[in-house]
């Protein structure tokens, strides 16, 4: 069973129709890549999933429950997580207070516990922190922890969203163009991260993105849209010699 | 066991200086230093959701009024009689039983003020936001302005001062706790993703619309019990306290200070008060400089002393 | 039936009146996205600049009688009052967007022209005082103090409280705390037409108000400069980059607005005679309401809004309570923000993703 459904899914903004009867079919597991020309409606489909917007027309389903009329918080409780084309940290935290942020939905401690820092509050603050350290530490950005988000270097900042979104603990990690950007080597590093993100944390990956080798080397299947529809959807080898494909996006004569 | 000795050095500190303070420096003196912790305790509590959370609220005088009048009314009507059941206890005791369930008369007010005005107005962003809280204000005063059972026009006078440094202090220190300790917690840092980038806070799971009307609601709830601290005080209030100028003079003492900044709006509001009420007897002359000094540093130093430069853009 | 006729009217020339003043709001809050506090002040200048106008020995001769003195007056008005916009705009908010010259002078003169009525009282002293206070200001720039760059939109506001603090106090000090009276520089005639008995005056006023929005109508949507002004409020940088003077455009927004409070603060003096340094803090609310109900940054809005919110109080009291009076501009207000509020002519724009 899929554990992504989008079915039939339309979105309107005025006289705009930016995603048109989509289709869409996440299994557990995929290295899900979504392509396709400037404007084609990918971060559409990214903020329908997320609950950014809600569809005019259709559904979407995670892991067989319809998520499309909840707003962004619960679904992120549900298990879908993001990162953002302009990246958007909390620039007033540090590092690490980032990472912490996103165990907030789970936390135990009530209001009172904070008030009167009570000893359950101490001990989750301990868990919180030293959870979110280690994830850090996968990404080599332990080190800097306690630094203003706003001061690690581009490529960093990407990698933090990653983690950031990694500690919701998602079933579905949505990656909306995290090789922008990036020079070949860090395009590389990106690509093996992904690949092992979804291997160890055993989870879901969609990938928007631009950089067509990125594209190429990690995802799995690929879905193509142009003018918020369809126009393609295989494996790697197939995109790249569909006609349609080229013409209208991977470039002609 | 090191903080309970600390709580009973303060809890010494205020009894001694409440016992002297008044002579030492004089009645009217007393008076500004009441002031200054009255405007604490709403600047702390104007912070935690301008500064902290992000949401620009220039209402705050409306619940600083509910509270005011609710406690004020609470004791007025009930104290009597909450008198004659603790006659056990000495007249200190008294007082301190009518103001404590008058504060909290006066907070639960507040706070469901808070509730009534933030629930439809959160989903507002920047500049809507404030003229709408701005507006309810606003309509809280007229409102009171009209029910005569607390005096509406004329002012309700006959109020018994219960309040004085010791209770003032006090609660300026349990105000800046609290604010202090939520902030330290994953509640502040909610709060304060929501300031920073509201969409990615959503995205992360952060219920933003529950976390600014929590927010909002403990925000008013300290005005509110400012408020009782400030009838029980006066003996006297009137709407003419409440109007929009004061919330003005909240926000500005937020500002400079820094916002986002406990400290800052710690020292913005003693620094605010006095330059206001000590240079008000000078009239509008000093006003005028007070005016263009505050032109002066949000055009030099738009981030306040303490403040790192958060705010809306 | 008479009654509500002249309710009607009543409303309308009250309406009038806030639709001048909320279409400073508007055009200010359009071009910089300020919420120009100190806007109200402005239309207390405007009054009692008419005010001491119609007192010199010049006008008081033809005061009263001659309707080309009237005129006078009120451009007058308007022109001074528009210069005050234009002051304020360059000392006060310009600042935050990087020009920073002369800034500390132009403050540190005032104060020390303060400082030099308050010791001496005399002419010269503030001269003297001025004087002092440009050249520290002159010195301190030099020394390197320069204004913060892109300040926030909240500092902004504060700036605007500022100066609206500043102009008021300033007025108390100048024009003297206590209340004056307006001359009476139209005659008023009461006419009867059919059931009604109707106020000259209040017909003047809604007429005077018309031809001026219409005046601004025409500057705003056929002329060059009212095509930059669009463009300045749909997009400030794309303005600069399409060769727009932006600083003279906004300069100029403030002049037209302040010109036309200027105006609302005579015609409304016309009808209430008594005015005083405060007298612009409850209209300048409620025109700022009047401009959130037609859509903040909206010019048709702005006069919708003021005969909207003109009528509506003017019901309120004839029908209802008085002593509400007050709360019916907020109760809109909050019932505007809450159901629609980019206002009666707005058009949302949402944070792109």
């Amino acid at each position: 069973m899929a554990i992504l459904d989008v079915r039939n899914c339309t979105k309107r903004f005025g006289g705009l129709v930016a995603v048109k009867n989509l289709n869409m079919s996440l299994e557990s597991g995929d290295l899900y890549g979504l392509i396709g020309p400037n404007g084609a409606g990918k971060t559409t489909i990214f903020n329908l999933m997320t609950g950014v917007y809600t569809p005019d027309q259709g559904s979407i389903e995670l892991d067989g429950k319809a998520i499309h009329k909840h707003k962004p918080s619960s679904i992120a409780k549900l298990g879908i997580s993001r990162t953002f084309q302009n990246i958007r940290l909390f620039r007033s935290m540090t590092v690490l207070e980032n990472v912490t942020v996103a165990r907030h939905m789970r936390k135990k401690q009530l209001l009172f516990d904070a008030v009167m820092r009570t000893t359950r509050l101490k001990l989750e603050e301990e868990t919180i922190k030293h959870d979110a350290l280690a994830l850090l530490k996968i990404f080599s950005l332990d080190k800097r922890a306690y630094e203003p988000a706003v001061n690690l270097p581009y490529g960093s900042q990407r990698r933090l969203e990653i983690a950031r979104a990694l500690a919701t603990q998602p079933k579905v990690l949505l990656l909306d163009e995290p090789a922008a950007g990036m020079n070949p080597q860090e395009s590389i590093e990106l690509m093996h991260l992904i690949r092992w993100i979804r291997d160890e944390f055993k989870l879901t990956v969609l990938l928007v993105e631009h950089n067509m080798r990125v594209v190429m080397g990690v995802c799995e299947k690929i879905q193509v849209i142009d003018y918020g529809e369809t126009i393609a959807l295989g494996t790697p080898k197939e995109i790249q010699h569909n006609p349609k494909v080229i013409e209208a996006y991977l470039g002609g004569a | 066991m090191k903080k309970f000795v600390l709580f009973l050095a303060a809890f010494v500190a205020l009894t001694g200086l409440e016992a002297f303070l008044r002579n030492l420096i004089g009645a009217y003196n007393y008076q500004i230093v009441i002031l200054v912790g009255i405007n604490i305790i709403l600047a702390v509590s104007l912070n935690l959701i301008n500064g902290v959370t992000g949401q620009f609220s220039i209402g705050h005088a409306g619940f600083y009024a509910v509270g005011a009048y609710t406690c004020a009314a609470f004791v007025f009507y009930v104290g009597p009689s909450l008198r004659a059941i603790t006659t056990f206890l000495p007249r200190v005791g008294q007082d301190a039983v009518l103001l404590l369930t008058g504060l909290s008369a006066g907070a639960i007010a507040a706070a469901i003020a808070g509730l009534a005005v933030g629930i439809p107005s959160l989903r507002l962003r920047g500049d809507y936001l404030a003229i709408v809280t701005l507006g309810f204000g606003e309509i809280i005063r007229v409102f009171i302005l009209n029910i005569d059972a607390i005096g509406g026009s004329r002012g309700f006078s006959g109020i018994p001062q219960l309040s004085n440094f010791f209770w003032v202090y006090l609660l300026v220190l349990l105000t800046i706790l609290t604010v202090r300790n939520l902030i330290r917690s994953s509640y502040g840092r909610a709060f304060i993703s929501i300031r920073d980038d509201e969409i990615a806070a959503e995205a992360m799971g952060v219920d933003t619309t529950r976390c600014k009307v929590m927010s909002f609601v403990i925000s008013s709830m300290f005005a509110g019990i400012a408020g009782g601290l400030f009838g029980h005080f006066t003996m006297y209030l009137h709407p003419n306290s409440f109007l929009f100028t004061t919330s003005f003079y909240l926000i500005i003492m937020i500002v400079v200070g820094g916002l986002g900044s406990i400290e800052g709006a710690i020292v913005g509001a003693a620094l605010v008060t006095v330059i206001l009420e000590v240079f008000r007897s000078f009239g509008s002359f000093r006003l005028v400089n007070f005016a263009i000094l505050l032109v002066l540093i949000m055009i030099y130093r738009p981030q306040g002393l303490f403040g790192k430069g958060y705010g809306y853009s | 039936m008479a009654t509500f006729l002249q309710q009607l009217i009543n409303g309308i020339s009250q309406g009038s009146a806030y639709a001048l003043i909320a279409l400073g709001y508007t055009m200010v809050y359009g071009v910089l996205r300020l919420i120009n506090f100190a806007h109200s002040d402005v239309y207390m200048f405007g009054a009692f600049m008419g005010y001491y106008l119609a007192n010199t020995q010049v006008m008081r001769a033809s005061v009263g009688t001659s309707a080309l003195s009237a005129v006078v007056i009120l451009l007058a008005a308007m022109g001074l009052s528009a210069g005050l916009g234009i002051l304020i705009e360059r000392f006060a908010y310009r600042p935050g967007r990087g020009v920073t010259r002369f800034v500390l002078p132009f403050w540190f003169g005032i104060v020390g022209a303060a400082v030099g009525q308050l010791l001496q009282g005399t002419i010269p002293a503030l001269a003297v005082g001025a004087a002092v206070g440009i050249l520290v200001g002159l010195g301190l720039e030099k020394a390197g103090l320069r204004p913060a760059r892109q300040n926030s939109r909240l500092a902004l506001l504060i700036i605007a409280i500022g100066v609206s603090l500043f102009l008021e106090n300033g007025g108390q000090q100048v024009f003297g705390a206590d209340p004056k009276f307006f001359p009476q520089i139209i005659p008023t005639h009461l006419l009867d037409i059919g059931p009604l008995r109707i106020d000259s005056q209040k017909l003047i006023v809604f007429g005077v108000s018309i031809v001026l929005m219409v005046l601004l109508n025409l500057i705003v949507n056929y002329t060059k400069t009212g095509k930059a002004m669009r463009a300045v409020s749909f997009n400030l940088d794309a303005a600069k980059l399409m060769g727009i003077n932006t600083d003279r455009i906004i300069a100029f927004t403030f002049a037209l607005g302040s010109a036309l409070a200027a105006a609302g603060g005579i015609l409304v003096s016309l009808l209430y005679p008594r005015i005083d340094p405060l007298m612009g803090v409850m209209p300048g609310l409620k025109a700022f309401v009047a401009a959130v109900l037609g859509g903040i940054g909206n010019i048709t809005g702005a006069m919708l809004g003021g005969l909207i919110l003109g009528m509506a109080e003017v019901m309120a009291v004839g029908y209802g309570q008085s002593t509400y009076r007050d709360a019916i501009a907020f109760i809109i207000l909050v019932l505007i923000l809450l159901l629609k509020p980019t206002g009666i002519m707005g058009k949302g724009m949402g944070e792109k993703v």
